[in-house]
Parts: C-alpha cells; sequence; structure tokens
C-alpha cells in the first residue's frame, strides 16, 4: 500500500526549550489582604511562576493544585472555597499574564467583601507565604522538522521542557495567544482541522506526558 | 564513554543535551568554588560529584578549600548554631578569631575565577577580594530565624556579593542583591546511591550486627543536636510499645563540626541497654550508608533545624518509605502524606512511624511517588542545570532570556 503523501511546510519548525531558575523576593505573606497586595504588586514574572510552577516540578502527578495562591489559601489559611474558586480559575480563557492577575485579583477581592472574617486569619509561622519569581531562559534545540511526520518523531524524544515551552509558555508568557504547534501547523502545514483539535486541548488538566502523548496520537491519526 | 553519558538511562538524553548547550554559553568562563572543608558533610559531597561532571561539560571548574585551625571551627560551629537559631555566646573573641583567619585565607588564596562561588559562612569574609569579577554565595544553612548579631556580621558581607543563593524560600529576606532559590541534589551513579546488590546490603548488616528479624528504622545524619538523634530514640522508644522493631542511627564527623564526639555520647547515654538500637560512629563510607538505607524499612529525619536534609533524597531515590521534620528544605520534598510523612514533634514521628510499619502497601506507595519526585526535581544533573543558569544570569538582564 502507498504510504500517504505528507505535505511538506512552508516554513520548517524549530523546537525551542526553556530553562527556569527560581529567584526570591524576600517577600511574604501571612494573610488574605497581604496575598492580595503581593499579587497586585508583584511583577508577571512572580505571577507566571506561582502559577506555572507545578506543570514542571509535578509532571508526573495529576491531579495537582494548579496554583500556588490555590494550595496556599486551601492548607495554610483553611480557605477552602475560596481554594476552590482560584483552582478553578480556566487559565486558558487569559491570554497574557496581566489579565490572568486580574482575574485571581477579582477573585480573592469579591471573596473578602462577602467573607470580610476571612481577614482576619493568619497562616503559621511555617506556613508563610513566599513570593518567588521565575527567570526564563529560551534556547533552540537542535530538532528541525519540515513536515508532520518529522514533527512526531521529535515530539517523541524532546524534552517535555521543549513540550511546556510551544505548548505554555509561547502562548501566556510571550503573548503569543496560541501554541506555537498550532500556529505552524495550520500557517506552514495548512491542516486547520489538526491545528484546531490541538489548540482545543486544556494542557492545564493533562500531566506533560500525558500531553506529549495526546498530541502524538492526534498527529499520527492525521498522517495515518 | 564520558560520565554525563551515563545519566542518559536516568533522566534522558534531552537533558543531557541541554546541559552541553548551556555550557556552550559560558565557554571561556572560569568557576572556582570555595568552601571550608574536602570531606563530610554535604556541601563537599556534592562538589566531589559537581566539579568532575563540570569539567566533562568544558566548563573550567575549580575547588578550593580554606585553611582554619580548632578555635576557627569552633567560632563557625557557633554561628552555624546561631544561625539556625540556636542560643549561643558569641564574644569580641570570636568575631576576632573569624576575622584572622580570614585575613589569612584572603592573602593565601588565589582567586582565579570569573565566578568565585563561596560556600557557606566559614569562607564568606573572602569576598572583600572582589575585583571586577562575579561573586555568589551559597547559603547552605537554614537562616529563617537567625541569631541577629551574628546575621548582622555576616550581611556585611552578603550585601557585598553579586548574587546569593538559598535552598528554602523561608531563608530568603529582604537583601540588596539578587537571590536564587536552587535545592541541593543527591548523584544517583554515586556509591552513596547506586543500585546495590543484596549480599552487599547484607554483608554490611552483617559487620554492624544488624539482624533483618524485625523493621529497621533507621536515622543517617552526623551527631549533632540539630539532627535531634535523642528525638529519635524518644520515638522509637514509643513505637516499640507497640511494634517489635530496631533502630538505626549512623553517621560520620565533619573536619568542620568539633561537636560531633559529645552528642555521639549523649545519644549512647539516651540509648541505654537496648540491644536493639545500633549506634555506628562511622567514617566517611558511601557504601555503607547505601546499604543500610536500602536495607531500613522507614527511614527517619527528624532534625530540628535543616539547611535541606539531602538524606531525605537519598531515602526517597531508593524508594524508601521517609519520615522527617517539616523543617528547612523537608517540604520540598517530601509532599506530605503523598510522597511521605512530615512531622513537628516527637509524638507526631511516633506517630508517622506507626503508620508506615503498620500499612506496607500505604508505605510502598509513599515511597514510588518520593522516587518520582527525586528523579524530577533533585537529581545532580538538575542541579548542574541550575548553576549554569545561575551563572548566565550574573551576565544577562531581564527574566526572559533568550540564549
Amino acid at each position: 500500500m502507498a504510504e500517504k503523501e505528507i505535505k511538506t511546510a512552508a516554513e520548517p519548525f524549530r523546537f525551542y526549550t526553556q530553562l527556569h531558575l527560581s529567584e526570591l523576593t524576600g517577600l511574604r505573606a501571612s494573610n488574605l489582604p497581604e496575598l492580595l497586595n503581593l499579587i497586585k504588586e508583584a511583577s508577571d514574572s512572580a505571577i507566571y511562576h506561582h502559577t506555572h510552577r507545578f506543570l514542571l516540578q509535578h509532571q508526573y502527578l495529576s491531579p495537582e493544585p494548579p496554583n500556588d495562591f490555590a494550595y496556599w489559601v486551601t492548607v495554610a489559611l483553611g480557605e477552602d472555597c475560596l481554594g476552590e474558586k482560584l483552582a478553578s480559575i480556566d487559565t486558558m480563557k487569559y491570554l497574557t499574564i496581566h489579565d490572568l492577575r486580574e482575574k485571581i485579583v477579582a477573585t480573592i477581592e469579591a471573596y473578602l467583601k462577602a467573607c470580610p472574617n476571612s481577614a482576619k486569619r493568619f497562616a503559621s509561622e511555617d506556613e508563610v507565604f513566599y513570593l518567588i519569581k521565575c527567570v526564563s531562559f529560551i534556547m533552540p534545540t537542535a530538532y528541525v522538522t519540515n513536515d508532520l511526520r518529522g514533527f512526531v518523531e521529535i515530539l517523541k524524544k524532546i524534552t517535555i521542557d521543549s513540550i511546556y515551552f510551544h505548548m505554555f509558555e509561547a502562548r501566556l508568557r510571550l503573548e503569543r495567544k496560541t501554541n506555537d504547534f498550532s500556529l505552524w501547523i495550520e500557517g506552514m502545514i495548512g491542516d486547520k482541522e489538526l491545528a484546531g483539535k490541538i489548540l482545543k486541548l486544556d494542557p492545564y488538566t493533562y500531566t506533560l506526558e500525558d500531553l506529549r502523548k495526546t498530541i502524538i496520537q492526534m498527529t499520527e491519526k492525521r498522517i495515518g | 564513554m564520558g560520565r554525563l553519558e551515563e545519566y542518559i538511562p536516568i533522566v534522558g538524553r534531552g537533558v543531557i543535551d541541554d546541559l552541553r548547550a548551556l555550557a556552550e554559553r559560558l565557554k571561556g568562563k572560569t568557576v572556582q568554588h570555595i568552601n571550608s572543608t574536602a570531606v563530610g558533610g554535604g556541601v563537599a559531597e556534592i562538589l566531589t560529584r559537581m566539579v568532575p561532571l563540570f569539567q566533562e561539560l568544558n566548563l573550567n571548574t575549580r575547588w578550593d578549600v580554606i585553611k582554619g585551625g580548632d578555635k576557627f571551627f569552633e567560632v563557625t560551629k557557633k554561628f552555624h548554631n546561631a544561625l539556625h537559631g540556636r542560643p549561643e555566646e558569641i564574644n569580641e573573641d570570636d568575631f576576632a578569631v573569624f576575622m584572622e583567619t580570614s585575613i589569612n585565607n584572603m592573602n593565601g588564596m588565589q582567586y582565579s575565577g570569573d565566578i568565585v562561588y563561596v560556600h557557606d559562612p566559614q569562607p564568606i569574609a573572602l569576598v572583600q577580594k572582589k575585583s571586577d569579577n562575579k561573586w555568589i554565595w551559597r547559603c547552605h544553612v537554614d537562616v529563617s530565624v537567625p541569631d541577629r548579631v551574628v546575621w548582622e556580621f555576616l550581611y556585611s558581607f552578603i550585601a557585598r556579593y553579586d548574587a546569593a543563593v538559598f535552598s528554602s524560600p523561608e531563608f530568603s529576606s529582604k537583601i540588596p542583591i539578587r537571590q536564587f532559590l536552587i535545592s541541593p541534589s543527591i548523584d544517583p551513579l554515586s556509591d552513596k546511591n547506586k543500585e546495590l546488590p543484596e549480599d552487599m546490603i547484607n554483608m554490611v548488616l552483617e559487620k554492624y550486627h544488624i539482624k533483618k528479624d524485625k523493621p529497621i528504622i533507621t536515622q543517617i545524619s552526623r551527631f549533632d543536636r540539630l539532627k535531634d538523634p535523642v528525638g529519635v530514640i524518644e520515638a522509637y522508644q514509643e513505637v516499640k510499645k507497640y511494634i517489635d522493631c530496631q533502630l538505626v542511627l549512623a553517621g560520620g564527623g565533619a573536619t568542620d563540626d568539633p561537636e560531633g564526639i559529645k552528642v555521639y555520647e549523649e545519644t549512647k547515654e539516651k540509648a541505654g541497654n537496648d540491644k536493639n538500637i545500633h549506634i555506628l560512629l562511622m567514617s566517611q563510607n558511601d557504601i555503607e550508608i547505601n546499604a543500610l538505607q536500602r536495607a531500613s524499612t522507614v527511614i527517619i529525619q527528624k532534625s530540628l533545624k535543616e539547611g535541606f536534609g539531602l538524606t531525605v533524597a537519598e531515602a526517597l531515590w531508593k524508594g524508601k518509605p521517609v519520615v522527617a521534620s517539616a523543617v528547612g528544605g523537608i517540604p520540598l520534598q517530601i509532599k506530605h502524606k503523598y510522597s511521605g510523612l512530615l512531622c513537628h514533634s516527637v509524638e507526631g514521628a511516633t506517630f508517622a512511624l506507626k503508620q508506615l510499619l503498620n500499612s506496607p502497601a500505604y508505605a510502598k506507595k509513599m515511597g514510588e511517588n518520593g522516587k518520582e519526585h527525586i528523579k524530577n526535581n533533585f537529581l545532580i544533573t538538575r542541579h548542574l542545570k541550575d548553576y549554569m543558569l545561575l551563572f548566565l544570569s550574573l551576565y544577562c538582564k531581564g527574566d526572559v532570556v533568550y540564549l
């Protein structure tokens, strides 16, 4: 049987990777109003760190509290209801860190208004919240492809840091509004359907290995 | 085959490729590590493993050790305890001894690094030799509640560095230089962590007259009050009322820790005549430590303060269930009830030990999760990567850096 013809891309796709370093700020919060102030004043890099670090550090584990703010208000302050609200913020809805921050701030402010007593709860000394920011180092890998067959083969062996970069960091932190894979598959391969399917994934609900498998399966199905 | 290649089956080729790519971007730079002891303790152990790997990556790396007499190390031990929040009487003479030795070291050492990486308080004053190169201070101790007098003394040196590195966010404070969070690591290929054949483990047990006829609870650490060996015995004695088990307390000494023998004697006294308590003051023997950890049913690390607590990572890497105090860097390694059990007291440790000894399936699952967490976050390859990113950050501005 003849092999299905694979379309060559107008421009190749180079896989990049990102590596993170955590920078400490020395800033901390012991209660909800203090946390709110920290979130309002923190750099985008700090908001990004606290909403994304779990993805790489606990990548083998799902489900995991989706962000540090949700985890901290639940575990350290006992604010389960607020924790649930923060954990369920749909990060995919937001195209910039700024917008995501606004949503987190609005969620906490609404909660403090509805439950003013929650401002009086303090975390114990060993459960204080420490603000950390993420420094990202982005570099090209040696992997380049011109078609979907090459794409899928590289996806099988690239580090999860690279997958993370193209699916999460490029979209939100670098404000490309979409993930790099969908962008290339639609723009350079012309496969709107596959690009749309990858775009429709909510990567925040997968472990990175599961995300890798899912994209590989979708692409392999497409190329037959 | 280079040694780096040997890590590929554990962490994957991509991780090693990334290390090579980072090293390429540091080509031409020389890094000089300085600490206070060549053997014993976590810092010397990490550097022993890391320096050859950096050299294999063609990153020019050297390691120097400062010189100091008994008086100097007695003072720095007091500093160490005071930084951990323990009351210590420190007088002007102590600071004078510290400065005298520091000046001798300043004059007797070559500073050839583009980046000089100073580990812990003992060599901190060397920064006075800083010229137009970059200096990093790496704090391996728990400084969450430091004695103010000692901290302020050290602060006058810290402020002269280009960056500081801490093992836990709770050690950070508002300081005028950039500060980074970098956890230490373990080397899965070292004698302390590599796989061991069963007969080797049995040989070590026989050597120390430990029988396998009952569960073994083990704490591996220096004999240091901050590791609370007496508290471990108290927890064991409570557990023993319900479960027939034995306790192993094993560790060596570091050349910069003059208190070890005293604490060892106190521990022996607490153990009394209990034949099921094995207190082993060992010379540096990583294979034996490895064997003792692998032979254990549960590992405990009941430290009162901890810089990071690498023994926890070592135990988890071996798939062992762990009970450990929620201090220093330990909560970064153990997610309570998921990859181990955290405790805050002798009573808490007792309860956790009983849970793990009585529920082997629960204990096994925690050990498995713990191993996965260590693999992803606390192996030496991640540490090499973080150090190279740190070096690069000294030359790059901004939070998003294109290399």
